[in-house]
């Protein structure tokens, strides 16, 4: 009961921040709602008992993403902060495809089995996943890992000084 | 007296039994118990803040040969109660061009960033807000919202220098990030466990011989120095640097909205102290806290103080680093020792030795690579200095 209320109560929090990120004039406010929509998809997760992936949104998401966003705002665009509006005149066009999107892929939750079952979450399911990331996922976390020194190579390649 | 039920474990037990006695149900008792621990740990923290204030600003003056403050009270004791009074009376001043709401919020998410971190502080055996098992990731995370508020007051105090200083903060931030947690691994690898009580449990032994200080030396001096960086602390202060950017993001904050940075730099050093008191210091482990309990709370207090003390110690004696120093340390030493590091730990405890053994291999390969890493460190120093002036070395006197 407790657990529904505080979900309910999440879920329009993380929806009313997704709509601020979307609708927000200044885009500096647009990054700040990202961030609590991130934030407010994180206790759910919480509330699922998924705190592994709960803990790692808020790393990955809050951590990093958002940081890089909100720097990269702060470089590109002036202190004040410019209030264009966020509409142009396909807005109408755009509202028809996020709408049909959003629909497909209620539809496609609505049909998929997702295998859940009534088991109780594992005591200790850190210990779980990191088995599993080394056992059986061992090479699609091998294949990200190596994604991710390419893109980190090819990053610092770009940045480098160069002496001509 | 029966010793061994001096046991702050023993209050919760006794509170809950008074709370079941009333005939509340389960979830009202476990609701009450989180509330009142929160404000525990809150009425603690806020206490601890002022202590901590008065032994950095006195000791900082007796390394300075200065008396520091000594007015108020016996030793300046009342010091930091006349200032929290001062703050409070003082004028609430938003600039005009300021983001309100976000120059607002900054200063109390700071303060919640690190109220949070007190969570998985484990203060003596199982005391403890909440011992999550992933514990050391969730000081990560938690951690890694520090810069986000630096960031938001930086740029909605509508500053050029709060704006430097946010993007100081990020740059510091995050690139120190790395060894620290690397450096946090290191112990969990060894111990099997990211359970803050857990990580001190394993550290028990005789004398003190278990903690992790004593076996992984260098990860704990790479931690040590990474949460000066965290902490924005000297010689890692950039962000404040008085005589580049006059005071950083906070700048424009005055008043009470002053005190909440104030509050959280404070808070922010001690928590760092205490994670390094939990999982390389032992924690709340002691002579006679197995018969004692409740003498793991002084242990624990004392180790995170004495933390607390090298960092004001380093903060009152270095000169303060250039940034460009700052990051080429950072991604140039720091990280590749806590790699290899990291790697050759988990190395090291696949082979099975048997426990002395492998306390001694893992101190061996903590000392080869700190011995090699500062001598390629100075190889590279002595290099740089015959190759000629840098892009921003000063004309040094020539002896």
């Amino acid at each position: 009961m407790a657990q529904q209320a505080l979900f309910l109560i999440m879920a329009v929090f993380t929806l009313g921040m997704a709509l601020g990120t979307v609708t927000s004039r200044n885009i500096f406010h647009s990054a700040l709602f990202l961030v609590g929509s991130f934030a407010g998809v994180a206790v759910i997760y919480f509330l699922l008992e998924a705190e592994f992936v709960g803990v790692a949104q808020i790393i990955i998401y809050i951590g990093a993403i958002a940081t890089l966003i909100i720097f990269a705002i702060m470089l590109s665009r002036s202190v004040t902060g410019q209030n264009g509006s966020p509409m142009n005149r396909q807005w109408a066009f755009a509202a028809l495809g996020a709408a049909l999107l959003f629909a497909a892929l209620a539809w496609l939750f609505s049909r998929v089995d997702f295998g859940s079952t009534a088991q109780p979450v594992p005591e200790d399911a850190i210990a779980l996943i990191g088995a599993g990331l080394v056992t059986e996922y061992v090479i699609p976390f091998e294949v990200a890992s190596i994604l991710l020194l390419v893109a980190l190579v090819g990053a610092i390649l770009i940045a480098r000084e160069r002496h001509s | 007296m029966d010793l061994s039920q001096l046991d702050l474990r023993l209050i919760g037990v006794w509170f809950n039994n008074m709370l079941a006695g009333a005939g509340l149900a389960p979830g009202i008792i476990s609701l009450i118990n989180w509330v009142v621990g929160a404000l525990l740990l809150l009425i603690f923290a806020l206490t601890l803040a002022i202590a901590l204030i008065w032994i950095e600003r006195k000791l900082a003056a007796r390394l300075q040969d200065r008396l520091g403050p000594n007015r108020v009270g016996p030793y300046g004791l009342l010091q930091m109660v006349a200032d929290v009074l001062k703050l409070l009376t003082k004028e609430d001043i938003t600039p005009l061009e300021a983001d309100r709401v976000t120059y607002n919020l900054a200063p109390a998410l700071a303060v919640f960033q690190v109220m949070m971190a007190m969570a998985v502080i484990p203060f003596a055996n199982g005391v403890i807000g909440a011992d999550v098992n992933i514990g050391v990731l969730y000081l990560m995370a938690i951690g890694s919202v520090g810069a986000m508020a630096a960031l938001m007051a930086g740029w909605s105090s509508n500053n050029k220098y709060a704006l430097v200083g946010g993007f100081r903060v990020v740059a510091q931030l995050l690139s120190y990030e790395i060894p620290l947690v690397m450096a946090m691994l290191i112990p969990v690898l060894v111990a099997g466990t990211m359970r803050m009580n857990g990580l001190a449990e394993a550290q028990g032994g005789w004398f003190g011989l278990g903690w992790y200080v004593w076996t992984l030396p260098t990860a704990f001096l790479i931690f040590f120095i990474a949460a000066l960086a965290e902490g924005e602390r000297a010689p890692f202060d950039l962000l404040e640097a008085e005589s580049e950017i006059v005071a950083g993001f906070n700048i424009e904050y005055s008043g009470m909205k002053f005190a909440w940075f104030y509050l959280a730099f404070f808070l922010n050093s001690w928590v760092l102290a205490a994670v390094g008191a939990t999982i390389f210091l032992g924690g709340w482990q002691g002579p006679f806290v197995a018969q004692i309990p409740a003498l793991g709370v002084i242990y624990f207090i004392a180790k995170t103080l004495l933390l607390f003390f090298i960092q004001a110690w380093v903060r009152a004696t270095f000169p303060r680093l250039r940034i460009d120093q700052m990051m080429s340390f950072c991604w140039k030493v720091l990280v590749p020792m806590a790699l290899l590091l990291f790697i050759a730990v988990a190395v090291t405890l696949k082979l099975g030795l048997p426990q002395p053994v492998q306390g001694v291999a893992l101190l061996g390969l903590n000392l080869v690579i700190l011995l090699a890493t500062l001598a390629l460190v100075s190889r590279a120093q002595k290099r740089s200095v015959g190759a000629g002036k840098r892009a921003f070395a000063p004309e040094l006197p020539r002896l």
